[in-house]
């Protein structure tokens, strides 16, 4: 088969609800980072989050509102978005058999809010307190699940785990079952980890910062933690479509190894590897997506990656995370988002706040008007985790 | 004693699908029918329980399949109906 299609694209971004609303922002360098104002977090270990403005959710029923956590009503939200443009009714019918359309997204914590409130249930008044819904609305599969149920995607479905290379994952996964006859996959991912409970979870890594989220800076000092993602409508290539965004060229992963053993990351395997699937040269890339933690050593780690496969300054590398914070398993399908509307648009967008950008990285730092045809989109798991993911079109 | 009324602010608290009209006749409407599944029922019969301080034994959820035999229920368990 030819390389699978993105035809369809919906986000819900702590800096924008909506593609466009979103892509605007992002190239004006509009950040969606603040303080948070879910719950009264003095005391937390964050300063700074990317929460996803309430603009979200109006279209889904009360009856899935209260069996669903905050990270599946996200989804929802970008389902629905994404299915529409590619040209195809929410509420159906399907221009597919129910069989042939899967829906595969990536999720890196689960429901975190809707499972801290029934602990809290549990300790507080008892187990019979615990709403039934506790059973569906926490795992990691649940996403996924109401998603088929909801517009009737029944083909093979799933869900990756990876932390922030799970995105990519999801994709791949995608592919995957494309080749093996399916015919389209709704997939990408979101995440909604700004609950306390899921706060206290990551903040015990330390790796917050305390100031602003800086990747590739003299400066970084950590990152900042934000919620929401987008999702994509990727599909065989054989339907009519009025948009098609790109093409998912070529995809690797690898895994680290074991910290201490000297040996280097896996990161750069994973970008060999996705070009060499591409059947592309490192000349070809347009521009990089990069994973840019923010934390000096993980930072240094993909600049020598990036340096290595380029040269020094050898290609444009861009990180608009920096305008919603890290969404674990929503960032890369945002950074895959992100990179297909560049090639639209012929504009990378800007990593916003670095002042002094690391010299041997060409880091875009304004919006810069260029011709995009091929993109490589980078994600870096905690756990070991390594993805690379080329888009042309 | 429950109420339809006590009935329906739990059916209300569980969600309502856009398609149903809770203030309508719904004592003989199959739970099924009103949109709620068989996780959603565990759920009403579990709030119903808190409210009427009963327990309702598992092996007669299975015939509970509309508001009337439900509140029936709940009633005669609790000594009034």
């Amino acid at each position: 088969m030819t390389a699978p299609v993105v035809t369809g694209i919906g986000v819900v971004a702590p800096n924008g609800v909506g593609t466009e609303k979103f892509w605007s922002n992002v190239l004006s360098g509009q950040t969606g980072l603040g303080p948070v104002t879910g719950f009264e977090a003095d005391g937390y270990p964050v300063r700074q989050v990317g929460e996803v403005p309430d603009e979200f959710g109006e279209e889904i029923p009360n009856r899935l509102g209260v069996q669903t956590d905050r990270w599946t009503q996200l989804a929802m939200t970008a389902t629905v978005e994404a299915l529409r443009d590619a040209g195809i009714d929410p509420a159906g019918p399907l221009p597919f058999d129910e069989y042939d359309i899967a829906v595969i997204t990536a999720s890196s914590s689960g429901g975190n809010e809707f499972g801290q409130r029934e602990i809290s249930q549990l300790w507080s008044e008892g187990p019979e307190r615990v709403t039934v819904y506790q059973s569906i609305a926490w795992f990691y599969a649940a996403t996924t699940g109401q998603l088929s149920i909801r517009h009737k995607m029944r083909g093979p479905c799933g869900v990756v785990v990876g932390e922030q290379a799970g995105g990519l994952d999801a994709l791949a996964q995608s592919r995957r079952m494309l080749r093996t006859g399916t015919k389209a996959v709704v997939t990408g991912g979101t995440e909604a980890p700004l609950s306390p409970y899921a706060l206290v979870c990551q903040g015990a890594s330390g790796l917050f910062t305390d100031g602003d989220y800086l990747p590739f800076d003299t400066g970084a000092s950590g990152y900042v933690p934000g919620e929401g993602g987008a999702i994509l409508m990727l599909e065989d290539g054989t339907r009519d479509t009025s948009t098609v965004y790109g093409t998912m060229a070529g995809y690797a992963a690898t895994f680290d190894p074991r910290p201490g053993s000297g040996r280097p990351i896996g990161l750069l395997r994973a970008a060999i590897g996705a070009l060499k699937d591409a059947d592309i040269d490192a000349s070809e890339v347009d521009v990089v997506f990069a994973d840019g933690c923010g934390i000096p050593s993980r930072d240094a780690e993909e600049a020598k990656v990036l340096t290595e496969l380029f040269g020094p300054r050898g290609v444009p590398v861009t990180v608009p995370k920096t305008m919603t914070g890290r969404l674990a398993a929503g960032g890369a399908p945002l950074d895959v988002a992100c990179a297909l509307l560049a090639m639209r648009d012929g504009v990378i967008p800007p990593t916003v706040g670095v002042r002094n950008p690391l010299p041997d990285l060409d880091l875009v730092t304004e919006a810069r008007p260029v011709p995009v045809r091929t993109a490589l989109v980078l994600a870096r798991g905690f756990g070991g985790f390594n993805s690379a993911l080329v888009l042309r079109n | 004693m429950l109420t339809i009324e006590d009935l329906k602010q739990v059916l209300r608290q569980c969600g309502v699908d856009e398609s149903v009209d809770l203030d309508a006749d719904i004592l003989d409407v199959e739970m099924a029918e009103l949109g709620y599944d068989s996780l959603a029922v565990l759920e009403i019969l579990a709030r119903l329980q808190q409210r009427s301080g009963t327990v309702i034994p598992e092996d007669a959820v299975a015939d509970l399949v509309t508001p009337r035999l439900l509140l029936d229920y709940v009633n005669y368990l609790i000594g009034v109906a």
